[in-house]
C-alpha cells in the first residue's frame, strides 16, 4: 500500500500498462518532455522513449484520428487531451469513427482506444479548462465512458481501460488530481474491481448518493454531514457511465426508497436525467420521494470567480437530502 | 538538414541575421538596413512612438505577472519577447480593421486602445473579456487553439460583400497553431474565396514543450504558398520590419488580392503562462542567445546612437510606464467580483423562461442564508 495522489496513481497505472503490453503507446499534445500540463505522463517518456510516448502536433483530430488508425494496425493508443474543452476538435473522429467502426465493420475492426480527458471544474481556470462533457460522450452507443475518483480506483481503471478491446472515453476529475489516497500497487489486474462496475462507497439506510468523479468526494462529505443529524446516507460511485452498472443502483435505491444524483454538468440533459429515469422507471413502487438532481445550471461554465456558485457544494447537496425527506 | 523518418528530427531553422529570408530592417545591434520588398519610410518621431509603445507593454506584462505571483490574477499569459512583433504590426492597421486575437495579444489591444485592466478582468476570472469588440475592433481573446482563424476569414468574407468597404481581417495565432484544422481550413477558404485576412503567425518557437519542428518540417511561412498565397518571414524581433511587413500586406490585401501570411520569427521569453515551467522542456542557453536580438533593446540602442532620442527621453518613458503599472495595480486588486446572479445573464439574446426559472430559485436559495 502506498500513499498516493491520483495524478501519481495514473502515472504508475500507466507505466504498469506500457510495461505490459510493447504495442502501448501514449500520445498528445505536451506528453512527452513535460510529463503533460498535470504530469500524469511524467517520466514516461524518458523510460520508454519517443516512440511509445509522443509529443504530437498540436492538433485533437489528428491525435485522435491517427490513433485510431494506429489502432487498426494492432497498437493500443492512449491520448491524452489536455483539457476537457479542447476535445471538441476530435469530435467528429471520436463520434462519427471511432465509435462506430466496429460496429461499421460487422465486427471485424478493433479499435482499442483510451482518450483521457481531465474534466470538471473547482480549480480557478479559465474559460474551457473546466467543462463537464460526459453526457455528450456518454450518449453515443459504441463509446464505453468511465470516471474515476480516487487514486485506488484510477490505477487499476486506467490499466483495465488499456486492456479494453473497445473504445474507452477516460474522465479524470482534475480537481482531485492532488487527493492522495491508499493504492495496492502490486494488485494482478485481475483481481481488481471490475471496471464497469459502480461501487458502494458508504453504506446507508435512508437515502441513496449517486456520484462519479469529482461528486464523490462530495457526496461522501455530505453524507458524513448528514450522519451528524441522524441521517445514514448511501453513497454509489458509479465508476461507469456507460455501460451503467444499474444493478448495484437498483439494490440500493429500492432499499432506500430516496435519491439524489450528484454532478457538476448542467442538470438538464445532464448524466443525472438518465439516472432519475430509469430509477423512476424502475425503482418506482419503493420511492418515497421523487429523484432530485444537484449540478450545474444551464449556463455555460461561469468565470472563475463564480464557480463555487456554479459547483454544487454540501450545502446545496444537503439541501436536496432534505427535500427528498419532505415528502 | 538531416532527417530521422520516424522521429523527424531536424535541427531547428536558424534565422539570424545571416537568413536571407528573413526581412529585417534594424539588426539587433540598431543598425538601419534595408530591403528591397519592404522600404520603410518613418520619422523619428514615430519610431519614439513605437519604443513607448513597447516599453508600455512590457512594463504592463510584468505588473500582469507579479500580480499572478501575488494571487489577484488566476493565470497570466506573459507576452515578453514578442513586443515588436505585436506592436510593429498592430500598429500597421487601420482601426476599423478586425482583430482577431488569441490569448497573449495584450500588445495588440493596447494598440487598439483596449485599457490594460480590461484585459485582466479575463485572467482574473470574473468575465470572459473586458471590452467591447465592435468598439475596439478586437474579438474577444481566444483559448481554444486555431478556433478564430476561421472567425477572421469569415469576417473578411462579409467584408468583402460590402461595396466600398476595404477594411480587413487579421487573425493572431502561434506556430503551435498551424497544426490545428481549423487553421488549415481557414488557409483554404480563404485562398479559394481571395479574402481580405492576414494571418499573422508569431512563431516563438514552442508551444508549451513542443518545438516549432514537431509542427512542422519546413518554415511555417513556406506553408502559405501551397494553400496558394504569399508568406513571408520577417524578425518578428524588429520592430520596423514587423510594421513594414505588415503595411505591405495589408495593402495587398486591401487591395483585393486575397489572403496573406506573415511568420513574425520570435521568441517567447517567458513560461508558457505561469503554470508552466519551461526548465523542463527547453536551454538556459537558447533563452541566453535570444536576450541578445530583444526588441526594446535595439530601438533603443538606434535612437540613441542616431540622436534620435536623449537620456530625458528614456527616462520619461519609463516614468510613464510605472504610472501605468501602478494604475493597473490599483485597478485590479479593487475590481469587485461580480455578483452571483449575473452568471445567468446573457446566456440567450432573448432570454429563457427556464433560465429565468433557474435564477430566480438560485436566489431564493441563497436568500434562505440571509435568513437563517
Ligand atoms: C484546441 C486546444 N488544444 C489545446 C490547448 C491547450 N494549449 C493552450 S496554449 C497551447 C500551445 C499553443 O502554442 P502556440 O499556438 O504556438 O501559441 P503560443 O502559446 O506559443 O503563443 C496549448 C496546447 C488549447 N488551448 N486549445
Amino acid at each position: 500500500m502506498a500513499a498516493l495522489a491520483l495524478a501519481r496513481a495514473l502515472n504508475l497505472g500507466l507505466r504498469k500498462a506500457l510495461e505490459a503490453n510493447p504495442k502501448v503507446v501514449i500520445m498528445g499534445e505536451d506528453v512527452g518532455k513535460l510529463g503533460g500540463v498535470f504530469r500524469v505522463t511524467d517520466g514516461l517518456q524518458k523510460d520508454f522513449g519517443e516512440d511509445r510516448v509522443m509529443d504530437t502536433p498540436l492538433a485533437e483530430s489528428g491525435i485522435v484520428g491517427t490513433a485510431i488508425g494506429m489502432a487498426l494496425r494492432g497498437w493500443r493508443p492512449v491520448c491524452e487531451i489536455q483539457f476537457d474543452g479542447f476535445v471538441f476538435p476530435a469530435y467528429d473522429q471520436i463520434v462519427n469513427q471511432l465509435a462506430k467502426l466496429h460496429y461499421r465493420s460487422g465486427g471485424r475492426l478493433r479499435v482499442p482506444l483510451v482518450i483521457r480527458i481531465p474534466f470538471g471544474g473547482g480549480i480557478g481556470a479559465v474559460e474551457h479548462h473546466s467543462e463537464s462533457p460526459e453526457a455528450l460522450f456518454a450518449h453515443i452507443p459504441g463509446l464505453k465512458v468511465v470516471a474515476c475518483s480516487n487514486a485506488a480506483d484510477a490505477y487499476t481503471m486506467i490499466q483495465q481501460a488499456v486492456a479494453c478491446d473497445d473504445p474507452v472515453i477516460f474522465f479524470e476529475p482534475k480537481r482531485r488530481y492532488w487527493e492522495r489516497g491508499d493504492v495496492d500497487l502490486d494488485i494482478p489486474l485481475e483481481d481488481a474491481f471490475p471496471l464497469h462496475a459502480a461501487r458502494v462507497v458508504r453504506e446507508g439506510r435512508d437515502a441513496t448518493l449517486l456520484a462519479y468523479g469529482p461528486s464523490v468526494r462530495l457526496a461522501l462529505d455530505a453524507a458524513a454531514a448528514a450522519a451528524e443529524d441522524g441521517r445514514e446516507l448511501e453513497v454509489i460511485d458509479i465508476r461507469s457511465l456507460s455501460p451503467l452498472d444499474w444493478e448495484t443502483v437498483h439494490h440500493s435505491v429500492r432499499r432506500t426508497g430516496r435519491c439524489v444524483v450528484i454532478h457538476e454538468a448542467p442538470v438538464f440533459v445532464g448524466y443525472g436525467a438518465e439516472l432519475a429515469a430509469r430509477v423512476t422507471e424502475q425503482c418506482f413502487y419503493s420511492l418515497e420521494a421523487p429523484v432530485l438532481r444537484v449540478g450545474g445550471f444551464s449556463i455555460p461554465y461561469p468565470p472563475s470567480r463564480l464557480e463555487e456558485h456554479y459547483l454544487p457544494d454540501v450545502e446545496r447537496v444537503l439541501d436536496a437530502v432534505d427535500r427528498v425527506f419532505a415528502y | 538538414m538531416t532527417v530521422d523518418s520516424l522521429h523527424h528530427t531536424v535541427a531547428p531553422a536558424e534565422a539570424g541575421p545571416a537568413d536571407p529570408t528573413l526581412v529585417q530592417l534594424l539588426t539587433p545591434e540598431g543598425q538601419r538596413r534595408g530591403h528591397p520588398d519592404f522600404p520603410l519610410e518613418i520619422a523619428d518621431d514615430d519610431v519614439r512612438a513605437l519604443y513607448r509603445d513597447m516599453v508600455a507593454l512590457r512594463r504592463f506584462d510584468v505588473e500582469a505577472t507579479t500580480l499572478q505571483r501575488q494571487g489577484e490574477l488566476g493565470i497570466w499569459a506573459q507576452v515578453l519577447g514578442q513586443e515588436a512583433a505585436q506592436i510593429g504590426s498592430a500598429r500597421a492597421l487601420r482601426p476599423t480593421d478586425m482583430v482577431f486575437p488569441t490569448y497573449r495579444e495584450h500588445g495588440v489591444a493596447w494598440c487598439r486602445g483596449i485599457p490594460p485592466e480590461d484585459i485582466l478582468q479575463l485572467f482574473r476570472g470574473i468575465n470572459f473579456g473586458g471590452w467591447d469588440p465592435a468598439a475596439y475592433h478586437v474579438a474577444p481573446y481566444t483559448i481554444v487553439i486555431g478556433a478564430h482563424a476561421l472567425h477572421a476569414v469569415g469576417y473578411a468574407m462579409a467584408l468583402q460583400r460590402e461595396p466600398g468597404n476595404d477594411s480587413i481581417a487579421i487573425a493572431y495565432f502561434g506556430d503551435g497553431a498551424t497544426s490545428e484544422g481549423d487553421v488549415n481550413e481557414a488557409f483554404v477558404f480563404a485562398a479559394s474565396y481571395r479574402a481580405p485576412v492576414i494571418f499573422f503567425v508569431q512563431n516563438n518557437q514552442w508551444a508549451i514543450s513542443v518545438p516549432e519542428i514537431r509542427q512542422s518540417p519546413i518554415p511555417l511561412y513556406q506553408r502559405a504558398a501551397g494553400f496558394g498565397f504569399p508568406g513571408v518571414r520577417v524578425d518578428g524581433n524588429d520592430v520596423l520590419a514587423c510594421l513594414a511587413v505588415t503595411r505591405a500586406a495589408a495593402a495587398h490585401v486591401r487591395a483585393g488580392n486575397g489572403p496573406y501570411l506573415i511568420e513574425a520569427f520570435t521568441y517567447r521569453m517567458g513560461a508558457h503562462t505561469t503554470s508552466d515551467d519551461p526548465t523542463r522542456y527547453r536551454l538556459a542557453a537558447e533563452v541566453e542567445a535570444w536576450k541578445l536580438r530583444d526588441p526594446i533593446e535595439r530601438v533603443k540602442a538606434y535612437l540613441s546612437r542616431s540622436g534620435a532620442a536623449d537620456a530625458d527621453f528614456f527616462t520619461d518613458v519609463d516614468t510613464e510606464a510605472e504610472r501605468l503599472a501602478e494604475r493597473v495595480r490599483a485597478a485590479c486588486v479593487t475590481m469587485p467580483d461580480p455578483g452571483p446572479l449575473t452568471m445567468f445573464d446573457h446566456v440567450y439574446a432573448a432570454g429563457s423562461a427556464m433560465l429565468d426559472a433557474e435564477k430566480a430559485a438560485y436566489a431564493e436559495y441563497l436568500a434562505s442564508f440571509e435568513e437563517a
